[in-house]
């Protein structure tokens, strides 16, 4: 058991990377996660057998995290909105060639340049693929500083296991913020060996080929196939979430990251009036909980999805849903955080 | 029990350390605590703040409206958050560089003349735990043992010579609110 210290949030996400075996970072500052940038060139710089660059650009960091991860070895990049869109092409090109990474999106008010109070408007670009092609990231939603910590170090073993980039999709708040974390002990978990496919030095051995293209369809459909099955298997497997208050809810919220804590505020003023809400918070947002999202809505009738943006994981709730109750939807965006008072009085809408 | 509390002033009066002082102090008595200092293009000079919380449960939503606790360390902070208070909340006010009154007639206020009694000590810039120290007697939130502790904690290497100023203004601090 560690001792509990008082961390920010994007602090706390560069320590459990390091304590992860993160060696190499490559990124470029921006509000409002530059902390982390700065935390891992204020330790990396100072271990051996490591690497701090802060790349001449967004594109420049997530090349330099292609090009390492190529080789095996533990890397990570981090930025916020914009600074993530400029990554998508790099962030393409290793899910085709099946390298395992982590990029870090502490989102803020888009779109454009957008603001740089936090946000949840990134959500179908971290989902969805992103950059071009059929691909996922593995995307991982954080509420809490401890469980920043905690999930970067998931990251870099579902990056390991699945050969595929993992996003931490947080937002300025939970990366400003600071609360106690605790560095736990981590159990050993088994990982495949990287041999079979990372550019050590191929003497004694056959070569190793990494390309994120295949000249011939039929093999490239191939690659996608192969791709794909590893998607089907995340949905399987992977799929992570925290429920309250479920039986006998009035009315279930879906909300993920910051936005969920303002609901677990919500829920208790909520009870003082008689109004019992149920929550459902994603933890993974791919692979996405629809069905504890479909069997919620064979029980409950009222659904409403909160989110920082004009709506973006209402549509997966909605899938999940899949018409057999009424979905309904609150945001406000730009950087604008909505009120525990403005949401119940949504809420209340709904009862009536 | 949930403290909501907004610490505000001009940037480098030290108000987002009097916030970590008190998370940390918080933590360490084995409670709940948030700290989120306000981020943006603020400029030198310009106001900065910061919210705590701290909570035998577990924190929900980290935004603060309607703090209960209010400690303004210059005018622009008072103005900006006094209407915001929650009723019957408290407001703790920088005596030597506010000058009116509180408005408000439904909070406590307690003025403490910060930054003369920081003068007399020699630093003024040990104002901000003047402030801390008369706010964390009254309100007995964490105890100022703890604050001197998480001090020795957080001022290390070349910054240690400044523990003893700080405790000292502390302890002024919380003179000031014992009668």
């Amino acid at each position: 058991m560690g001792e509990k210290i008082l961390m920010k949030g994007n602090e706390a996400i560069g320590e459990a990377a390091i304590r992860a075996g993160c060696r190499f970072y490559f990124g470029y500052p921006i509000t409002p996660q530059s902390e982390l940038t700065a935390y891992m060139a204020k330790k990396l710089l100072k271990m051996e057998d490591a690497a701090f660059v802060q790349a001449e650009s967004e594109i420049a960091a997530i090349n330099m995290v292609y090009g390492a991860a190529a080789t095996g070895v533990r890397t990570m990049t981090s930025s916020s909105s914009p600074g993530i869109s400029l990554k998508q092409e790099g962030i393409s090109y290793i899910a085709c060639a099946e390298l395992p990474c982590v990029i870090v999106n502490m989102q803020r008010g888009g779109p454009g340049l957008g603001s740089i109070q936090p946000g949840q408007a990134d959500y179908f670009q971290a989902t969805k693929g992103g950059g071009h092609g059929d691909y996922h990231l593995i995307v991982l939603a954080p509420s809490s500083v401890q469980e920043l910590v905690d999930l970067t170090m998931n990251a870099f073993d579902l990056a390991d296991k699945y050969t595929n980039p993992v996003m931490i999709l947080g937002d300025g708040l939970i990366g400003q913020m600071m609360e106690a974390v605790e560095f736990k002990e981590r159990k050993k978990i088994s990982l495949p060996d990287k041999e079979r496919w990372a550019l050590t030095g191929c003497k004694g051995r056959e070569k190793n080929y990494i390309v994120p293209f295949n000249l011939d369809p039929y093999e490239m459909e191939k690659t996608n196939f192969k791709i794909q099955k590893k998607y089907n298997e995340l949905k399987e497997k992977e799929v992570r979430y925290e429920t309250i208050n479920l039986d006998n809810a009035d009315l279930i919220v879906v909300a993920y990251g910051t936005v969920a804590r303002i609901i677990k505020t919500v829920i208790d003023n909520a009870k003082k009036e008689g109004i019992n809400i149920g929550l459902i918070r994603p933890i993974t947002l791919f692979p996405f909980p629809d069905k504890i999202i479909a069997e919620t809505s064979e029980k409950i009738n009222k659904f409403l999805v909160v989110e920082m943006s004009l709506g973006q994981m209402v549509e997966d709730v909605k899938l999940a849903v899949n018409g057999r109750v009424e979905v309904n939807f609150y945001g406000r965006v730009g950087g604008v955080i909505p009120t525990q008072s403005e949401i119940l009085n949504e809420i209340k809408k709904y009862l009536k | 029990m949930l403290e909501r509390i907004i610490i505000s002033g001009f940037g480098g009066q030290g108000v987002m350390l009097m916030g970590r002082l008190l998370a940390y102090a918080g933590m360490i008595e084995g409670k709940k605590v948030a700290w989120m200092p306000s981020y943006g293009p603020e400029m030198r000079g310009g106001t900065a703040n910061c919210t705590v919380l701290i909570s035998s449960n577990e924190i929900g939503s980290p935004i603060v409206s309607h703090p209960k606790i209010l400690i303004a360390m210059n005018q622009p902070s008072l103005d900006k958050f006094e209407p915001n208070v929650s009723e019957n909340g408290l407001i703790v006010l920088n005596d030597s560089l506010i000058e009116r009154e509180v408005k408000r007639n439904d909070v406590k206020v307690i003025r403490i003349p910060a930054d003369d009694i920081a003068n007399k000590l020699g630093n003024s810039r040990v104002a901000n735990m003047v402030v801390l120290g008369a706010y964390v007697k009254k309100s007995g939130v964490v105890k100022l043992e703890t604050i001197f502790k998480v001090l020795e904690k957080t001022l290390t290497g070349p910054k240690q010579k400044l523990i003893d100023i700080n405790k000292e203004a502390l302890k002024l601090g919380a003179e000031i609110v014992k009668e």
